[in-house]
């Protein structure tokens, strides 16, 4: 019972967050209903019993992530932070909302017409130790691969990211 | 227990809702912004199946947790992207950069 | 075959030079390349003397002929029933044509070192020339028809780059294509008749009524099955056999096809000589010899054709010879009209009953190949004579002549010993040769027999007509005297001697031979049967035509040989139409432009080419532009615009899943 109010709440919060973040015209308060989206999501994963996930959504994405978009408003959209509006074209809204509402009914059939089997979950979050073991164990099911890879790719990223937005030598 | 289909409803709105957002801004940080919505609801999605349709395995947690650390480096390499834009264009309007078209 | 198996060099070696010449002529000196031309035609000379004394030096068959044979012959290009050979093939026709052509052709180069002396292009020249001699040569010792069409067209090419050698000048250009045109139109016939004649006897051999005698290794003669085109339609081997007449009419100037060689007399003289005067427009006289068996045999109604085109051709010529004031004109018409003659001599041989010659049909076919022979040797003297007047006088018309007896001796006795040649006086070769011609003519009719003495009292009559105004008549003294006229080089007088000589020969021997009844005379080796024929003049048609040459030789001396030509004068007052009528050749080159440009090209040719633009052009042209099209109402959707991108992603998506789940 508990668990449905809770998911109804979140869910709203959510939703209600997205729409507002996809319909303002304010980027500062479109960064803003972000990172409502994202304590939102947060939200669901503790709902999930997923503890850790929750932990690292928050750290990493809401905190991590929108700093760098509020970061790159500040550099990027001076004139917009000013208050001038954005304003968005009439057909481009009726195509963009018909092309999204058929994605969804198409999405929407899909899953409602598969059956799905629940099987009754095990009502304990999933212990932090396995967790651990499974991310850098290199036996089956394990995912030192996957994480050696990311972390590579992570710096790929920081060294790529700085290349690209450094600053041009002037010629004197 | 919540059924898993609100779950999935929940995630395809958000879904869509972020792509509506894609299509419909100019601003290329609402853009991003956007996107960010729908990688989310895709973490909801994995989150969701394998706690709820295969609670033995693991598998859906780790790919969430994955994707958000993809998601944050694919963010900041785009964001560099969007500073080179301003700089060279000096606009943050996603008009600036059609200059690859016929 | 061993004997013969050195016979490939005969054509080899003039290959070899003309390409050695081709392609390194410009590197080497002209004195040079003169001699490479000339020794490669020495040495071809010599082998063609040789062949002709071991052939004609063997022993007959049993049946009395001689025995033809083929040293080399190769399958070039196998389709399917019909193959295409090449190869070499040594019969009394090739072999006395094999000497008449290394002779002439001997001859003119050494002719020409002194005749081109100092021109550019020197070397060309004689590569030209042994392209010439090989392709001649090629289409004499030809295994089968279709061997021939190919050194035909050989010869036609040779003949066009030679008759253009002085293409800086338009009329050079003009004249050479005109040749080319005329001759391939011609040829177009050939080539229908030759294929009708393949397709419908299953090869494109000769067929022969002797013994075939092959060499070793040599692809075996399939002789076409006439049988099986008669049995196929009637009309077809005689309708084949008079196409391939009409290409061969078109090389060897048969009226109305003759409007190409007045003309080609723009290029160099020794190149009149030998191509267009005793080489190369015999080469539908010799194409009608090679196919005589088959006409004797299915065409011989057609036969008539061949005489009736030949006498009007020999008349028509004659007539316009008599206007011409160019001294190369002259020799031109005139050789269009011995042609005539010797086209008209193998018309008339008609054997009395089917399939069986009797003594005058066998007249015709040696009576034209003798005059063949004779000919050559006599009218290249002639060309070569007026070679020499030429360069004397640097013009070619006779109003700068006259009175050249006194500066060119050399020349005028061998200019006069020709035309007597030419005009059948005995003692000259011409006689015999053109007296067995009239007596084949009477044989078959008189009407006809009459005509061609008429004529040849005209050839009598015009050439005393050219000598006197060359020689003797009125002199051009102030031309004389600005640039006094000089007798040629040894290298061109030598030519002259040397060819007289063999006209006298020839005239003297056959005239004694063919009254005295001996033998050794040209019937011997070559007529129709193969077997051996003497010659015995007919006293009567002998001295008519005798007294009738000299009769108009008489009649040429009184009008022109003195200082002034008063009845000359006359004669053009009172006819002022005719003349200019015949001086302009009858406006046949007129009639022809006017068939073309306004017929032809008009109705024909306009129309096609409006189709070929519009049309298939046309189609193309539209097919590229719906391309183009396509293409640019394709281009507004690379827009750059990454969120229209987005939605048809999305739509792509969205449709490949309802895809997915229909199927």
């Amino acid at each position: 019972m508990a668990n449905t109010v809770m998911f109804i709440i979140l869910a709203v919060f959510i939703i209600g967050s997205a729409l507002l973040c996809v319909t303002t015209t304010r980027i500062m308060r479109a960064a803003t209903f972000m990172l409502f989206v994202l304590f939102g999501v947060a939200g669901i994963y503790f709902l999930l019993d997923y503890t850790f996930l929750g932990a690292a959504q928050i750290s990493v994405y809401a905190g991590g992530v929108t700093m760098i978009y509020v970061f790159a408003i500040q550099l990027v959209s001076k004139r917009t932070l000013q208050g001038l509006e954005e304003r968005v074209k009439s057909s481009k809204m009726i195509g963009g909302g018909l092309a999204a509402l058929a994605g969804l009914v198409v999405v929407g059939l899909i899953l409602l017409k598969t059956g799905f089997v629940t099987l009754a979950p095990a009502n304990v979050e999933v212990p932090m130790k396995e967790i651990g073991t499974a991310l850098v164990g290199a036996g089956k099911y394990q995912y030192v691969l996957a994480f050696e890879f990311i972390s590579l790719f992570l710096l790929a990223c920081i060294i790529g990211g700085l290349v690209v937005a450094r600053k041009e030598k002037k010629e004197d | 227990m919540v059924p898993v289909e609100c779950y999935f409803a929940l995630s395809a709105l958000l879904f869509f809702i972020g792509v509506y957002g894609f299509v419909t801004r100019r601003n290329l940080i609402a853009m991003l912004i956007s996107v960010e919505l729908v990688l989310n609801a895709v973490d909801i999605n994995f989150a969701a199946i394998n706690r709820l349709l295969y609670p033995n395995g693991m598998e859906g947690m780790f790919m969430t947790l994955f994707v958000i650390g993809v998601a944050a480096a694919e963010s900041a390499v785009a964001i560099a992207i969007i500073i080179n834009v301003y700089r060279n264009f000096h606009s943050d309007s996603v008009d600036s950069i059609k200059n690859m078209k016929w | 075959m061993e004997i013969y198996s050195y016979s490939f060099l005969i054509l080899l070696l003039p290959a070899l030079s003309f390409v050695i010449l081709a392609l390194a002529g410009m590197k080497m000196s002209h004195k040079t390349a003169g001699l490479i031309g000339t020794t490669s035609l020495g040495l071809v000379t010599v082998l063609s003397y040789l062949t002709a004394f071991v052939y004609f030096g063997a022993d007959r068959l049993a049946d009395g002929t001689y025995a033809t044979v083929v040293p080399y012959n190769f399958t070039w290009l196998p389709l399917g029933n019909l193959h295409f050979d090449m190869g070499i093939l040594l019969d009394p026709i090739s072999v006395m044509m094999l000497i008449v052509i290394s002779t002439v052709s001997f001859m003119v180069h050494i002719y020409s070192f002194g005749y081109m002396h100092g021109e550019k292009g020197f070397q060309r020249y004689y590569a030209f020339l042994s392209l010439f001699t090989m392709s001649m040569l090629g289409l004499v010792l030809a295994t089968n028809i279709f061997q021939m069409y190919t050194f035909w067209e050989l010869v036609g090419v040779s003949s066009y780059l030679l008759i253009g050698f002085y293409y800086p000048l338009k009329p050079a250009i003009a004249a050479s294509k005109k040749a080319f045109i005329v001759t391939r139109f011609a040829d177009m016939f050939f080539l229908i008749g030759i294929l009708m004649f393949g397709y419908y006897t299953d090869s494109f051999s000769f067929s022969f009524a002797g013994n075939i005698v092959m060499g070793e290794g040599t692809t075996p003669f399939i002789a076409g099955n006439a049988a099986k085109a008669v049995a196929a339609a009637g009309f077809i081997l005689p309708t084949a056999l008079v196409l391939m007449f009409i290409g061969g009419a078109g090389k060897s100037a048969m009226f109305p096809l003759h409007i190409w060689l007045p003309d080609a007399m723009e290029g160099p003289t020794p190149v009149s000589a030998l191509i267009h005067a005793a080489t190369m427009v015999v080469a539908g006289v010799f194409q009608i010899a090679r196919m005589f068996p088959l006409w004797v045999e299915y065409a011989q109604p057609q036969m008539s054709i061949v005489v009736w085109v030949g006498v009007f051709t020999a008349f028509y010529a004659a007539a316009v010879a008599c206007a011409q004031s160019d001294i190369k004109r002259v020799l031109a018409f005139s050789t269009i009209s011995q042609i005539a003659f010797m086209m008209v001599a193998l018309g008339v041989s008609l054997p009395g009953h089917h399939g069986v010659l009797d003594n005058h049909a066998q007249l015709g076919f040696m009576a034209g190949m003798f005059h063949l022979f004779t000919h050559a040797m006599f009218k290249a003297c002639l060309f070569l004579g007026a070679g020499c007047i030429i360069h004397a006088v640097h013009s070619n018309e006779m109003a700068m002549m006259g009175g050249l007896r006194k500066y060119m001796p050399i020349t005028n006795i061998t200019f006069l010993i020709s035309c007597f040649a030419i005009a059948g006086i005995p003692f000259f070769s011409g006689f015999s040769s053109k007296d067995e011609i009239i007596t084949a003519c009477f044989a078959y009719s008189p009407v006809v027999g009459w005509i061609m003495t008429g004529i040849a009292a005209m050839t009598a009559f015009y050439m005393f007509r050219l000598y006197y105004g060359i020689f003797w008549g009125t002199e051009n003294k102030e031309a004389h005297e600005h640039h006094t006229p000089h007798e040629a080089p040894a290298t061109m007088t030598v030519p002259l001697i040397v060819l007289c000589v063999i006209t006298m020969g020839v005239g003297i021997y056959s005239t004694i031979a063919g009254f005295a009844g001996w033998g050794g005379s040209f019937g011997q080796f070559v007529n129709a049967e193969g077997t051996n024929y003497t010659i015995h003049f007919d006293t009567q048609i002998a001295a008519t035509s005798t007294i009738i040459a000299i009769l108009s030789i008489c009649l040429a001396t009184y009008i022109y040989k003195g200082e002034s030509q008063p009845i000359a004068e006359r004669l053009y007052k009172t006819f002022p139409k005719l003349h200019r009528a015949a001086y302009k050749r009858f406006y046949q080159d007129e009639i022809w432009q006017y068939v073309t440009h306004r017929i032809i090209f008009r109705c024909i040719s306009k129309p096609v080419a409006w189709f070929d633009r519009h049309v298939v052009d046309g189609t193309f042209n539209f097919m590229a532009w719906g391309a183009n099209e396509a293409g640019e109402s394709l281009r507004p959707w690379q827009s750059g615009d990454v969120r229209q991108y987005a939605v048809w992603f999305l739509t792509g998506s969205v449709a490949l899943t309802l895809i997915l789940l229909a199927i």
